[in-house]
């Protein structure tokens, strides 16, 4: 294989990708993309491993087995509600290999011809290593504290204390002279210790952040990744780790932005984190009255509605109330009830968590909508069945300026003709606010664990 | 007489486009799809195991290549595992008629 053939083959390779993310546009087409950007997958490897400079298969193939193995089983055996820590755990992995990657490349800079005529890396190589190495070191430790957050072995609630934000700064100032450092002379130090303080500073960085809002950091985390492998590739001269890289980190870009926009807040808001939860709730907001109703109220109300629109949350993610609900959507459907599903671009822990679950327990995504697309239809609905969420149906963002939550997008269910609330209590959300919806007189609590209720109230139809 | 572009230049031009490619492609993904649009550009990040083979593949085991084969399993666990659970998750995305979809 010559340079030319490889070269052209890694631009195949690329080009699936790119097929790969445009198969995403729709979900008909979107099967065979996924399949496309393996073949893309095969071809970067394959050519790769068909280097002249590649001579021993045995290590190559003993990697490919063990992480194949141990990939697939997790692929097929993780359930669809941990999906944001598992995809949490990927970045992780990728940030890590980046890191890895760029100590080989250390160590042995003339397996990838990056040695410059004094015999040592060439200075743009050294700029690239460091750059790629501490974006992929940050990747690393900072999606294994989402991991670790999402998946509940560290409290979600935002870890703040003071001088933070100084800390950071401090680690970060120290960081980028070790990174001069190195690319003044390639110390093998000085990358160690870039290293070590860009692990510290994944970590800092991301424990201030809260529960709620780790659609964004794992949104972000992802864009890190992209841009960890599109550094490594300038390190090693690697187009196709270029495009890829870019590919990546502006798809991770741009989900960032639109979770921030559905929050209305701006990106440096939700990374400096601190955020939520620690706010003082009404006293006598909790002393207000409630209607609150039974299962059978329910079942009655919702099997005389002519349209209903569910509104699902992570409250139901975490009950595992998605197979109920499609129940429950079955037989009102039976019963002639038109039933759409409304959801909010932030609710779950990652951008389109709720869609995932919904189709997982085999809801037909024709009838799931978008925020701008359903929040109209509020108005023409009978009922309004919210359940495990609760900031992103409510209507403070629209009245109260002052309110943490003032401006963002919301889902209008308060304009349905009746609106139940599937919660287990009046506990304020991850914005720390009460909900005025609660205490409407058109609306009716449920209090209750998501999936017995819904159940129950399939008993009652 | 013309002087020579440091390659490095060709790559970056390289670069800035294919964030415009990302750009506009990312742009036109269904908000339905952004999960596994997260975990298939997670898989294909895992292309970083291309530098990896090349630090795994010399005849004898030295520091380097030790850092390659770790690099080459963890970059294996995230290909197999990304696209793998990305298939899982689009088998899923069905119509209301029972249909999985075609292209419109």
């Amino acid at each position: 294989m010559t340079a030319d053939l490889a070269a052209l083959a890694y631009l195949v390779a690329a080009v699936c990708f790119i097929l790969a993310l445009k198969g995403l546009s729709a979900p008909g087409s979107s099967r065979r993309g996924n399949l496309v950007g393996m073949i893309g997958m095969i071809i970067a490897v394959a050519v790769t491993i068909a280097d002249p400079s590649v001579m021993s298969y045995w290590w190559i193939v003993g990697g490919l087995v063990v992480g194949g193995a141990i990939g697939t089983a997790i692929a097929f055996n993780i359930r669809m509600t941990a999906m944001p820590q598992l995809v949490a755990a990927f970045h992780s992995l990728v940030g890590l290999a980046a890191v890895l990657v760029a100590a080989a490349a250390l160590y042995s800079p003339e397996a990838y011809g990056i040695v410059g005529v004094d015999g040592t890396i060439r200075l743009a190589s050294r700029i690239e290593m460091i750059l790629g190495m501490a974006i992929g070191a940050i990747t690393f430790s900072g999606s294994v504290v989402a991991f670790a957050k999402l998946q509940g072995l560290v409290s979600g609630a935002p870890m703040v204390f003071r001088g933070q934000h100084l800390l950071n700064l401090l680690i970060g100032a120290v960081m980028a002279a070790a990174g001069v450092w190195f690319a003044a002379n390639g110390n093998a130090g000085a990358f160690w210790m870039v290293a070590a303080l860009a692990f510290l500073i994944g970590v800092t960085l991301i424990v201030p952040i809260g529960g709620a809002d780790m659609p964004v950091v794992v949104s972000m985390l992802n864009s890190y990744s992209g841009w960890a492998a599109a550094g490594i590739g300038f390190t090693l001269e690697n187009e196709l780790l270029i495009i890829t890289g870019a590919l990546v980190g502006s798809s991770g870009a741009i989900l960032s932005y639109i979770m921030c926009k559905g929050m209305n807040r701006s990106f440096f808001n939700v990374i400096l984190g601190g955020f939520g939860g620690s706010g003082p709730v009404d006293a006598t907001a909790s002393q207000r009255k409630v209607n609150q109703g039974s299962a059978d109220d329910a079942a009655f109300i919702l099997q005389n509605a002519r349209k209903a629109i569910i509104v699902p949350g992570y409250g139901m993610a975490v009950a595992q109330a998605q197979h109920a609900l499609r129940d429950m959507a079955d037989k009102l459907k039976d019963n002639g009830v038109e039933v759409a599903y409304a959801i909010h671009p932030v609710a779950g822990r990652m951008p389109g968590h709720m869609n995932v679950l919904l189709a997982e327990a085999n809801i037909p995504y024709d009838e799931v909508f978008e925020l701008e697309e359903i929040n109209s239809q509020f108005s023409t609905a009978d009922v309004a069945f919210v359940i495990g969420a609760n900031d992103v149906c409510n209507p403070l963002a629209k009245t109260d300026p002052s309110c943490p939550i003032a401006g963002m997008p919301v889902l209008n269910a308060e304009n349905a003709a009746a609106v139940m609330v599937v919660k287990r209590s009046l506990s304020p959300g991850y914005a720390g606010i009460d909900n005025p919806l609660f205490y409407r007189n058109n609306t009716m609590m449920l209090f209750a664990d998501a999936r017995k209720m819904v159940e129950e109230i399939v008993k009652g139809l | 007489m013309e002087a020579a572009v440091d390659p490095f230049f060709f790559r970056l031009t390289i670069f800035v486009l294919a964030i415009f490619v990302g750009y506009h492609v990312v742009w036109a993904v269904t908000p339905a799809l952004h999960t596994p649009l997260m975990s298939v550009t997670n898989a294909i990040s895992s292309v970083i195991i291309v530098g990896a083979l090349i630090a795994a593949g010399p005849e004898g085991m030295d520091l380097s290549g030790i850092l390659g084969f770790v690099a080459v399993t963890l970059a294996a666990i995230n290909i197999f595992g990304g696209f793998a659970v990305t298939q899982r998750m689009l088998e899923m995305f069905r119509r209301k008629d029972g249909a999985r979809g075609q292209d419109p």
